[in-house]
């Protein structure tokens, strides 16, 4: 089957992507569309003592200056946390209120105070620069560490001494007790850089009201539209569900930053219906998008793990200081949680692990779930101790890996997960056959003989994504359930429509999904079409992050499919009286195995809709729907590994190979697939070279643009030599584990263990010119 | 952007007769500073100004002595004209690295140095070469022309009309860029011009582009060995989150002796 499942037809949707056409919610133009802007803190923290609008309204063009007090007054519910942590003492967390706008205090440079609407997006710009607030400046927190410090100003009057909650996972007093009894530790202190996501589309949000029928529309950039109609309805009170309807059209890029429910969206919602203005339309320049998208990672960790003298580890402890920003974000209770420590273990047989996660509130832009979304965060603490453990112990670090790797599945770690499938010694060996492992001496000859310092990194990275089962999920705190859902709709002339809960915003599944059609029933490509991103057309679905589209939103369409397939053999069982165990679905036709009788796919499309011959008691119509919980997470898992040539004259680093040797399972589309992986590695490769958002201390960012805060550009990166195995997932029938996230996931320890190497010393990330020289410089003047 | 009149000067007097009518004018050469300082709504000029229209104020040309190059000429053009690839290739290879195609096609060199961005590549080609900035009213050496930091020796009114670059006997020019921005993080343009060896560094010095008087002095046996164990001050840098006064002195030197190298 050309297109099926192992095919890369070019991406169907890349003809309107690629040539202007795609329709994303800037480019939505409707009627009496009006705009908004939004006037935002100037200062990290403050208290706001007065608010005049009187300018601001009778400027040119403005409908209506709304603050917050209007917003709160009018019944709008705060911003929830969607995700329940409770403290090792068992007191729940420490949510602060927030307000889709402040009302009486600030708390980081770019909260939102009051919207302008406006005729114009000029005019509303304008206006919001009218509008004077008054405020009352409070020392600003910044930095997780200083917000635990004594004395430090209290952001939210619920969370003493800024702490969200102070959780841990595993069995702390066995794990100390592996570690005091083992013959070597080694420990790491790591900060894990604050990243801030860039999608390429800035956030846009497009209400409109129809008073007519009292029905609110919001078109927005959202990877899950029918969660954010249920957030909006359920606790934002902007409308009730039957009376919103959301759509996500063309989105591009979200890498997470698309899952939440920000305040502009509910504020355009409400100050659309309150103004009584037909539409009203915002849309996030870049500086916005710095300062109020929510960014990533900021973890600071101290870790020590034990071996015994055979260079098994015995236990492994970690202590993770996790900022959260000024607010609580929809899923940023989880990220640093069941979503990181979790994952301690690694492709690792380790006994014994403890890992303790204190969250804090800081004067910064609040931090969620950011792709990867603690599995980055783990990777990053496990691979870049094992490699310090290997220097240390003196043993190869693909040694002391391969001593470790766990062999046998399932197997439940010290941290709840338990790994169904996996192979982690096939990708070692892939990637180290791959990169000429042993030659790496020489060529690290070669390097110095042009005076370039040459290192080599590795990492073993697991994760846990396709992000379910529900029941798990909801016993660990999660406020939703993780399933998926799919309808086929099969028309009267048999070309299909697969509605899925699924948001594609880059990933291809327009033309994925496609695939798994056409596998099955052998229809022609262009003969189906998947419809998402609108929840007046599409079932109540949980949409795309976690890398879970494809185990758990493929196979929603495929149990769909199969109560499709099952009418149709019924159908053509009945008119071409056979046994429906002798019907097979092949290329396109529903034939009886053995004969020559069949019918054509469409033939049994217009059976079922003309009806005038269906099996006693059938329905007419072909069209099925499937919800589907899968049994547990999938775990892919791979090995990457990266050269580096370091200049030691500027600490510029080169990286000159990169190998990626991954096990997603099942793969669909081979092409679409490396293309997520070069995705991933690149953002793992500017999170671990280039990326970080820096704050001066009053909580002034100084990396709002790109003039400071520097992207991964082409030339920062290697053509990626890339390759896979598959261990099916057992955990769902179509074996997929999920490639979303893998690269940006396993990256940043295999390029700064391979910056290590090369220069011999220790260097935080972002692994800039200037850091990689200092570390040089510094190991120069301590040696001298 | 805050709303601004465009206008389109005809002539340098025209331009400044245009310049005298507005309330807070700014002149636009290219724009490539202004344009997306205004889009931020940082600059709020009543009135742009566009000189790239005079007659005249873009072209190329070259002689037995000087590269002269009109005000209103794109880098690009810099950068793909043969003539100046052949006098002097250092000159041509430099503006082919400035920002990226799109402000390569925009950009002039007028806007470049009467804007004295302290991290801009063509004021030290300018110093380098020990150029002649010829204006609507005199004509000024590079040594005077650029005073400090964003500052520059014009005259409030003052048009910028082309640049006069006296051949070397060789020069080079290397950066180190911002890893952001892709700016100089320390450019050096190190040549034997005509008027001697001459080392101009931009994008580090706190006061701008300027000249490194003591590699000029060990230049003068010209060898990129003859700059080791020159030192930079550290107090005279810049320094910012991407580089520590201290790493931009020490790039000084390392992309001085990339630059003699070169050459």
């Amino acid at each position: 089957m050309s297109n099926g499942i192992g095919a890369s037809p070019a991406r169907t949707e890349d003809r309107r992507l690629t040539t202007g056409r795609g329709r994303y919610t800037d480019d939505f133009k409707v009627h009496g569309q009006h705009f908004a802007a939004f006037v935002r803190s100037p200062h990290a923290h403050a208290n706001v003592t007065g608010i005049d609008k009187a300018a601001a309204e009778a400027a040119p063009g403005v409908v209506a200056v709304y603050d917050g007090h209007q917003l709160t007054g009018d019944g709008i519910g705060n911003i929830i946390c969607g995700w329940a942590i409770t403290s090792k003492d068992g007191s729940p967390m420490n949510m602060g209120a927030w307000s889709a706008l402040a009302t009486d205090k600030v708390r980081y440079v770019g909260d939102a105070v009051a919207i302008v609407v406006a005729e114009t997006q000029a005019q509303a710009r304008n206006a919001a620069e009218l509008v004077e607030v008054s405020y009352s400046e409070l020392p600003a927190v910044i930095g997780s560490e200083n917000a635990l410090k004594s004395g430090a100003a209290q952001i939210h009057e619920n969370a003493p001494g800024n702490l969200i909650f102070d959780w841990g996972i595993g069995d702390e007093a066995a794990t100390d007790a592996a570690i005091a009894g083992a013959a070597r530790t080694v420990s790491i202190d790591l900060t894990n850089n604050r990243v801030s996501p860039n999608a390429m589309e800035p956030r846009a949000a497009l209400a409109q009201y129809d008073a007519g029928d009292d029905q609110l529309t919001l078109h927005t950039t959202s990877q899950n539209p029918h969660v954010a109609r249920l957030v909006l309805s359920a606790f934002y009170q902007v409308a009730p569900e039957n009376k919103l309807r959301v759509i996500a059209p063309d989105v591009g890029g979200g890498f997470g930053s698309k899952i939440y429910i920000y305040p502009e969206e509910i504020a355009c919602l409400w100050a659309c219906r309150k103004a009584g203005v037909p539409a009203v339309k915002w849309t996030s320049d870049r500086t916005e998008a710095f300062l109020t998208d929510a960014h990533g990672r900021d973890h600071v960790t101290t870790a020590t793990m034990g071996f015994d003298a055979n260079n098994k580890i015995v236990g492994f402890k970690v202590d993770t200081i996790a900022d959260l920003g000024a607010y609580m974000s929809l899923f940023s209770s989880a990220t640093p949680t069941y979503l990181y420590a979790t994952l301690l273990s690694g492709q690792y047989n380790i006994p014994n692990i403890y890992g303790n996660v204190r969250t804090v509130y800081t004067n910064t832009t609040p931090v969620d779930a950011y792709r990867g979304a603690g599995r980055p965060e783990a990777t990053f603490v496990l691979e870049s101790i094992m490699t310090k453990a290997a220097n240390e112990l003196g043993v190869d670090p693909a040694e002391l890996r391969r001593t470790n790797f766990i062999k046998e599945f399932p197997h439940e770690t010290p941290v709840i997960m338990t790994y169904d499938a996996g192979d982690f010694e096939k990708s070692l060996d892939n990637a180290m056959a791959a990169i000429d492992y042993s030659g790496m001496a020489a060529r690290k000859a070669e390097a110095a003989s042009r005076g370039k310092l040459r290192g080599i990194g590795m990492s073993c990275y697991i994760e846990a994504c396709g992000i379910a089962p529900s029941a798990a999920v909801g016993s660990l705190g999660a406020g939703v359930g993780l399933w998926e859902s799919a309808e086929v709709r099969v028309n009267a002339v048999g070309s299909i429509e697969v509605l899925t809960g699924s948001h594609s915003h880059g990933q291809g599944h327009e033309t994925t999904f496609r695939q798994i059609v056409c596998e099955r029933l052998g229809v022609p490509f262009e003969n189906v079409e998947i419809v998402h991103g609108d929840t007046d057309k599409v079932q109540m679905g949980m949409g795309t992050y976690g890398s879970r589209s494809g185990a758990v939103g493929m196979t929603a369409i495929l149990k769909a499919l199969e109560k499709v397939e099952a009418k149709a053999k019924q159908i053509a069982a009945h008119t071409l009286e056979a046994s429906e165990d002798d019907i097979v679905i092949e290329g396109g036709e529903v034939s009886v195995k053995g004969t020559d009788k069949k019918m054509l796919w469409h033939e049994v499309a217009l059976a079922a809709y003309v009806a005038h011959n269906l099996p006693e008691g059938m329905e007419p119509g072909l069209k099925e729907t499937a919800f589907y919980d899968p049994s547990n997470f999938t775990f892919p898992a791979g090995c990457y590994i990266c050269e580096v040539e370091v200049d030691p004259d500027t600490g510029k680093t080169d990286i000159v190979r990169y190998v990626a040797a991954d096990d997603f399972g099942t793969i669909i589309n081979p092409q679409i697939v490396e293309g997520q992986v070069h995705g991933g590695i690149t953002q793992g490769i500017g999170q671990a070279l280039l990326e970080g958002v820096v704050y001066d201390d009053d909580g002034q960012m100084l990396t709002g643009s790109y003039m400071d805060y520097t992207m991964p550009r082409a030339d920062d990166v290697p053509s990626y030599e890339v390759s896979t195995t598959a261990t099916p997932a057992p955990s769902n029938p179509l074996g997929i584990k999920g490639c979303g996230e893998a690269g940006a996931i396993g990256t940043p320890p295999a390029v700064i263990n391979a910056i290590k190497d090369a220069i011999g010393a220790d260097v935080s990330m972002p692994a800039t010119p200037q850091a990689v020289w200092s570390a040089i410089h510094a190991t120069k003047m301590a040696a001298e | 952007m805050y709303d601004t009149n465009f206008q389109r000067a005809s002539s340098a007097a025209d331009a400044a007769s245009k310049m005298a009518a507005a309330d807070d004018g700014k002149y636009l050469s290219g724009g490539q500073t202004l344009l997306p300082t205004m889009k931020a709504r940082l600059a709020a000029p009543s009135d742009l100004i566009d000189l790239t229209t005079i007659d005249g104020m873009a072209g190329i040309s070259v002689d037995a002595d000087t590269v002269t190059i009109g005000a209103a000429t794109t880098h690009a053009d810099v950068a793909a004209s043969a003539e100046v690839a052949s006098a002097i290739p250092a000159l041509a290879q430099l503006a082919s690295h400035i920002g990226d195609p799109a402000v390569r096609n925009r950009g002039t060199i007028g806007g470049s140095i009467a804007n004295n961005d302290p991290a801009a590549d063509y004021p030290a080609a300018c110093l380098g070469l020990g150029a002649t900035i010829v204006t609507d009213k005199r004509e000024m050496s590079a040594d005077d022309f650029f005073t400090g930091m964003f500052e520059t020796a014009l005259d409030e009114s003052e048009i910028v009309m082309g640049v006069k670059f006296p051949r070397a006997v060789k020069a080079a020019y290397e950066k180190f860029p911002n890893p952001a921005s892709r700016y100089a993080m320390v450019g050096v343009f190190a040549a034997q011009a005509a008027d001697g060896v001459r080392v101009a560094v931009t994008g580090a010095g706190s006061n701008g582009v300027f000249r490194h008087t003591e590699m000029e002095a060990a230049l003068s046996n010209w060898s990129a060995d003859a700059l080791d164990g020159i030192s930079t001050s550290a107090s005279d840098m810049l320094s910012d989150l991407h580089g520590t006064a201290e790493y931009r002195a020490h790039l000084v030197g390392a992309i001085a002796k990339r630059a003699v190298a070169k050459a």
